[in-house]
């Protein structure tokens, strides 16, 4: 320095410790942003209120009709409850080559609900109206006799197809069936959806 | 009177010492030399820029009257349309003005596969516009939310159910990004967030950025001519002429025309026959009922129909995945067009037969899948979308090789004119 017109210039071990100054400098500096974003990402998560909703809820079963599809609300979804004639039963019996699985081996329903019509009783469907594709609420649709008509759930958003024990049919964007939430009977004439049958007693 | 000239230079002197305006003024308008024989389709860029000024000034507007909760935003929005004075005319003019924005977008954007303006030097703005267009893609989505009418809630669904379709790691990102096991009012609050702050903040960056990286480089041209090989004594391109005053007034004629179309369809047909706005839109979302026929605003109908045309599981993996797959490689492909066309030639009007043939049966398969995406799932048979999906992604496979073998014309020194000029 003793010139005096001569530029500053870092000696070798300078250079040294500068490059380990600035690499421990970003790093910690890099665990602090890591750390810094944890509270954004964590307040996306399901608040304390969101995870506090959802109890079961009953329906009385004097009022559903045969073949109509009654439909109510779960934990902002909706719940499909069918009373099923002995018809549609014998058809879900019938052949079973249009369907995907069948014999419910994904899983999407309770394990006592892993049967032939997906239910406690073969009478009564109860499953959730989440069509398995994109989430819209499928609709009934009951076969008359025309071309492409079928006993079942249509869904309106892409074209899937199910039938009255919520199994998918072959060749849709679907590609499960649909859930079976958790349910049982509080007595014959009252369904309990939201928790099994163990829970109720 | 010269008095005055004379303060105005002094205070234009005193501010460009202290930030560059003069120097920018001169760099991007009056000395930034554009092609002069720009036409019909170079309107679009500013029309873009138009209808984005649109979209801004009706959303802050829109945004001091609507509430964004799900027990009010329904109301808020019927409060807009029946006690707000004017609010239809806000409202519709947000509305409406996203169609155009799309309109004006999709020209823009197919000026570009027209003209080569994606090809080497000019990648960066082609991204940029990209950045673009799928952020414009997203505020548009967000927006539609907002109302809260039963179209809202059950795209809502819908697309956040797509984040599900991821295998593993889907169905808890989905919670995560509601906020909830379900719809509910957490997701609406977010996209009001998205919608009014984050996505605009993105576009209005990535608008800059694009016209930065456009004059870095300087306009393609119909012919692709790179007027930059030919300049006079002092390095003005011959074939340039100064943006301004040449392509400001000139300019001002499309925007005219726009502003007359955009209002006519304000007035007379603000819904666009349930294109623009749709009929289901107008009931309170319902969680127990989808619409009996849901689709999607016109400016998604392809890449809907092509999510919807997928329906056979392949590699063990479902086929609701694949149609994720497919609809977002539908868009991010375009992203990689500078790399695909290997043609020594920019311009349609000088590349050969097969380019040409692509380009059309590109567009006819776009808009085909647009009008199958408004039908009901089964309005056509089930090998149409998948045949039309081919065809628009062939466009692009086979890119690399028809642009290198096919026989090109040969580009002229310098642009042509049209007749009439
Ligand atoms: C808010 C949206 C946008 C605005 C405001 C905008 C604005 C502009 C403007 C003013 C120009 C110059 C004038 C013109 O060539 O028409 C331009 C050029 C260009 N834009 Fe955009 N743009 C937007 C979106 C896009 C998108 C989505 C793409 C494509 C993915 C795109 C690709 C291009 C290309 C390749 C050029 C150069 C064209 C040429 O030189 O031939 N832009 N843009
Ligand atoms: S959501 Fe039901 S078919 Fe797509």
């Amino acid at each position: 320095m003793s010139g005096g017109e001569k530029r500053f210039e870092l000696s070798e071990a300078d250079q040294g410790r500068r490059t380990l100054l600035t690499g421990v400098t970003a790093l910690l500096g890099a665990i602090g942003g890591a750390a810094w974003l944890t509270p954004f990402l964590k307040s996306w998560k399901p608040s304390a209120k969101a995870r506090a909703a959802g109890a079961p809820i009953t329906i009385d079963l004097a009022k559903l009709k045969v073949d109509q599809l009654f439909k109510t609300e779960w934990r902002g979804k909706p719940i499909y409850i069918l009373k099923r004639s002995q018809e549609i039963i014998a058809d879900l019996k019938g052949d079973k080559s249009h369907l995907r699985d069948p014999d419910s081996v994904e899983d999407q329903q309770p394990e006592y609900a892993q049967n032939d019509l997906r239910s406690l009783k073969p009478e009564l469907m109860v499953l959730e109206g989440v069509c398995t594709h994109l989430g819209c609420a499928p609709k009934t649709r009951m076969d008359d006799g025309g071309e492409g008509e079928f006993d079942g759930f249509f869904c309106p958003c892409h074209g899937s197809k199910f039938d009255f024990a919520g199994r998918v049919y072959k060749g849709v964007p679907a590609p499960t069936n649909m859930v079976v939430p958790p349910y049982g009977y509080k007595n014959d004439g009252t369904l309990v959806v939201g928790v099994d049958q163990e829970e109720i007693g | 009177m010269s008095k005055i000239v004379d303060l105005s230079a002094d205070a234009l002197g005193w501010v460009d010492e202290r930030l560059p305006v003069v120097k920018a003024f001169k760099t991007h308008m009056s000395e930034y030399y554009a092609p002069k024989n720009f036409n019909f389709w170079y309107y679009f860029g500013v029309l873009a820029m138009v209808a984005l000024v649109i979209q801004i000034m009706s959303g802050i507007w829109l945004m001091m009257f609507y509430t964004p909760s799900i027990e009010s935003a329904f109301d808020s929005i019927e409060y807009i349309m029946r006690d707000v004075e004017g609010g239809w005319f806000i409202r519709y003019m947000h509305e409406v003005g996203a169609t155009f924005f799309f309109l004006v977008i999709y020209l823009h954007i197919f000026r570009a596969l027209l003209y080569g303006s994606y090809q080497r030097p000019r990648e960066l703005v082609w991204i940029m516009g990209m950045v673009i267009y799928l952020a414009l893609m997203a505020e548009g989505f967000f927006g539609y939310v907002l109302p809260w009418g039963n179209m809202s809630f059950w795209a809502a669904k819908v697309i956040i159910s797509l984040v599900g379709a991821v295998p593993y790691v889907g169905e808890s990102i989905q919670i995560w990004v509601q906020g909830d096991f379900m719809i509910s009012d957490s997701i609406l609050h977010k996209f009001f967030a998205f919608h009014v702050m984050l996505v605009p903040l993105i576009i209005i960056i990535v608008v800059f950025v694009h016209l930065i990286a456009l004059h870095q480089v300087g306009s393609n041209n119909p012919d692709g001519v790179d007027i930059k090989a030919k300049k006079d004594a002092e390095g003005i391109p011959l074939d340039g002429i100064p943006f301004h005053p040449y392509y400001t007034v000139h300019d001002l004629v499309p925007i005219v025309i726009f502003m007359m179309l955009f209002f006519a369809a304000i007035f007379f047909f603000p819904d666009g026959g349930g294109y623009f706005l749709e009929t289901p839109n107008f009931i309170e979302a319902d969680i127990l009922n989808t619409p009996e026929h849901i689709t999607p605003a016109w400016y998604y109908t392809p890449f809907y129909a092509m999510l919807r045309g997928v329906t056979i599981d392949f590699f063990g993996v479902s086929a609701k995945f694949w149609g994720l797959v497919v609809m977002g490689g539908s868009m991010m492909i375009l992203m990689f067009l500078p790399w695909l066309d290997r043609s020594p030639v920019k311009s349609m009007r000088y590349k050969g037969m097969a380019s040409k043939t692509m380009l059309g049966l590109f567009a006819f398969s776009t808009v085909a899948l647009g009008v199958l995406g408004v039908k009901p799932a089964d309005w056509a048979p089930y090998w149409v979308t998948p045949l039309l999906t081919m065809v628009y992604f062939s466009y692009f496979f086979a890119m690399p090789f028809y642009t290198s073998f096919e026989k090109t014309k040969t580009v002229p020194e310098r642009v042509t004119m049209g007749a009439g000029h």
